[in-house]
């Protein structure tokens, strides 16, 4: 019974949120003078969950559904690694850069040599977890060693990363029609183009299974390891982790590594499955969006997959909304932050929430007496 | 030499100004990410309301100018009461409020500037065009060798960037305002039992820093693009944070970062122009300042002296 308050509890806040952010979303489309409603439906229909009223040769809802799962694949990674590193008190807002680095140098290691699939493919994985980690236990060494904000450290690195990949893709791995990295091979892309299933062309991602996977990884880590257990006693309480003969240094080190190579996943699972190149001089706003995701999500790995599939949606779909109902696909990203606006005060809300059932506990108290 | 300097002081002194708003926010006990947000929101506020009264000047008036700085001013400290209501009211986590702004000031000046365009001006565009500031040079003193530089080609923001900096000053160390303020970054409840409300003072500390940030992201506006376009949001707002950490929450120690980074800046430019390199060096110069901040921090923060309340919400309860 408890178990199940809590679940409705940890529930009713994000639903609360993204209720009213989809309500004044709605106004602002309304006032802007087109139909919220419509707006709404072009949503779900982009992003293959509702039929459209007309598909082109090879396409129907099938091949949309997939992909936006290929879509949203890097954003469960990402919002893991923003989630992993907040769960120890740690505020990791470099998930776009580590992404970033991970992906050129899997792109560069792996994407352009000639390895056949069965080789390419794990080791795309294998190159964008190692970047990913390195980059992150890096900012956990910092903070802990020179007692370098984590905030500030990545997003120095954010710009590092953004400015010498970009210099060394115009350099040398440029290609000249499309100003973007050269595509990588076919057998190193972690999601499958085009593949022909009965009469449609399907790109299966493969990254879903393995997003999958870390979530449960992730769950597992946190409610059923020690390692888990202190980096949460880190989170709640660095002094006291501390009193309790934790030792936190090494744990912000930890958590920052895990954070890193879940954003490395990420960053393959965009730049080597979704996209097959990258644009330089560009950085993503997936890391940010996941922070979005991941306080939606309570911090839980499995809330992570609601509210991924959630934002995902209102930003996959809103290419299909700004063509169907004319709204501007900017619009978007402000339903994305007023979510994230109301969900950064859950805190309060569930401060408040209480309050009021205390009272009303109290009363009931008083009148059975 | 002559354009290190220019150039520098043209990057340092918007920087500066950011970083003071920064200094004023995190003295007073309140974390303040939103340094990025705030500066966009005051450009797009200034550079909306200059390409509006424009019109209503002729000739070459440095007017819309100031008219723009004021309105820039004005809406960061609007939208700084955003991250004040998040931060005061509904005691969200500082760092995660920081974010919420820095990313809903995006989306909206983003959406807006579309919107507004098309709605005003009947233009599809996604940014307010400025006009190019004009520069002044101070006859006399700017022939001084060296030195000189420092009042040749300045933009006329300079002058009001410096003017305000000295007053920040003034107010945060020769006052009593300032002194309640750095209190509450300190020993909030200290400031409490003198008879000071903390969430007032800390209130007045994030809507100076907003319309401080407001200046700043008009003057880079007008500095750097001449235009307000998504392209504001290049990281200005977090190298203030990173200039205000390396000054150790002091405001002349953190002008000596801004001046730092400005001629890193300038300095790596001339580089590639000098060596005649192919344009894509420019990435790796602009590199420059970040990598130098980051190998800073790592010499200077071990022994920083942050607010002791810094990121605290202020209970009047707890001890």
């Amino acid at each position: 019974m408890k178990k199940r308050n809590q679940f409705l509890n940890a529930v009713k806040i994000p639903l609360l949120a993204i209720l009213c952010s989809l309500i004044v979303g709605g106004i602002i489309i309304a006032v802007t003078g087109s139909n919220p409603f419509k707006a709404y439906y072009a949503l779900l229909q982009g992003s293959g969950l509702a039929p459209k009223t007309s598909y082109a040769n090879h396409k129907s809802m099938l091949t949309d559904f997939f992909s936006f799962v290929n879509y949203f694949t890097p954003m469960i990674f990402a919002a893991l690694a923003v989630a992993v590193a907040l769960r120890a008190g740690l505020f990791n807002i470099g998930v776009s850069g580590q992404m970033l680095a991970a992906g050129f140098t899997a792109t560069v290691i792996v994407g352009y040599s000639d390895l056949n699939a069965f080789l390419a493919k794990p080791l795309v994985l294998l190159v964008g977890m190692l970047v990913g980690g390195i980059a992150g236990a890096l900012i956990g060494f910092l903070k802990y060693r020179f007692n370098i904000n984590e905030v500030v450290s990545s997003i120095m690195l954010n710009y590092i990363f953004q400015y010498t990949i970009s210099f060394f893709i115009n350099t040398y791995f440029v290609d000249p029609v499309s100003r973007q990295s050269r595509e990588i091979s076919g057998a190193a892309r972690l999601t499958l183009m085009d593949t022909a299933i009965g009469n449609q062309k399907i790109d299966i991602p493969l990254g879903i299974i393995f997003a999958i996977l870390a979530v449960i990884l992730v769950w597992f880590l946190f409610e059923k390891t020690k390692l888990g257990y202190e980096l949460k006693a880190v989170g709640y309480s660095g002094s006291a982790a501390r009193y309790a003969g934790i030792q936190v240094g090494k744990c912000m080190v930890t958590s920052m590594t895990f954070s890193g190579i879940l954003a490395g996943l990420a960053g393959v699972t965009y730049y080597l499955g979704y996209m097959g190149s990258i644009q330089p001089k560009v950085l993503l706003s997936t890391g940010f969006d996941a922070i979005a995701v991941s306080l939606l999500g309570n911090n839980n790995p499995f809330g992570i997959i609601f509210s991924t599939v959630l934002i995902s949606l209102i930003g996959k779909g809103s290419t299909y909304m700004k063509s169907m109902a004319n709204v501007d696909s900017e619009i978007a990203s402000v339903i994305t932050g007023i979510i994230l606006l109301f969900s950064a005060c859950n805190v309060y809300i569930k401060w408040k929430l209480e309050k009021q059932k205390r009272e009303k506990n109290m009363k009931s108290g008083k009148e059975e007496k | 030499m002559d354009t290190i300097i220019i150039d520098g002081l043209s990057f340092a002194l918007p920087l500066f100004i950011m970083a003071i708003g920064g200094i004023y926010c995190e003295k007073s006990g309140v974390t303040m990410l939103a340094i990025e947000g705030l500066q966009g929101f005051g450009a797009f506020v200034g550079a909306l309301v200059a390409v509006l009264v424009s019109g209503l000047f002729t000739g070459n008036t440095p007017i819309p100018f100031y008219i723009a700085m004021l309105f820039a001013a004005l809406g960061g400290a609007v939208f700084a009461l955003l991250h004040a209501l998040l931060c005061l009211k509904f005691k969200a986590n500082q760092v995660i409020s920081g974010v919420v702004v820095n990313i809903m000031a995006m989306a909206l000046t983003a959406y807006l500037t579309k919107l507004l365009n098309r709605l005003l001006f009947g233009a599809t565009s996604d940014k307010f065009v400025l006009t190019v500031s004009s520069r002044i040079t101070v006859p006399g003193i700017s022939r001084i060798p060296i030195l000189g530089a420092v009042f040749t080609n300045v933009y006329p923001f300079e002058f009001v960037i410096v003017v305000v900096a000295f007053a920040a000053w003034f107010v945060m160390y020769k006052t009593r305002f300032g002194m309640h303020l750095r209190a509450c970054g300190d020993n909030p409840h200290a400031v409490d039992a003198a008879g000071r409300n903390v969430n007032k003072i800390r209130l007045s500390a994030i809507i100076i820093c907003g319309a401080l940030s407001g200046l700043g992201g008009i003057c880079f506006a007008y500095s750097i693009s001449a235009n307000f376009s998504s392209s504001i949001y290049v990281g200005y707002g977090y190298l203030a944070i990173a200039a205000l950490i390396f000054g150790n929450w002091r405001i002349l120690p953190t002008l000596a970062a801004c001046l730092l980074f400005g001629f890193a800046r300038s300095g790596g430019y001339r580089l590639v122009q000098v060596l005649q390199m192919p344009s894509s060096y420019q990435d790796l110069v602009m590199i420059l300042p970040y990598a130098l901040t980051l190998l800073l921090l790592v010499f200077f923060s071990k022994h920083n002296g942050a607010p002791k309340a810094l990121g605290e919400i202020y209970d009047k309860g707890a001890r």
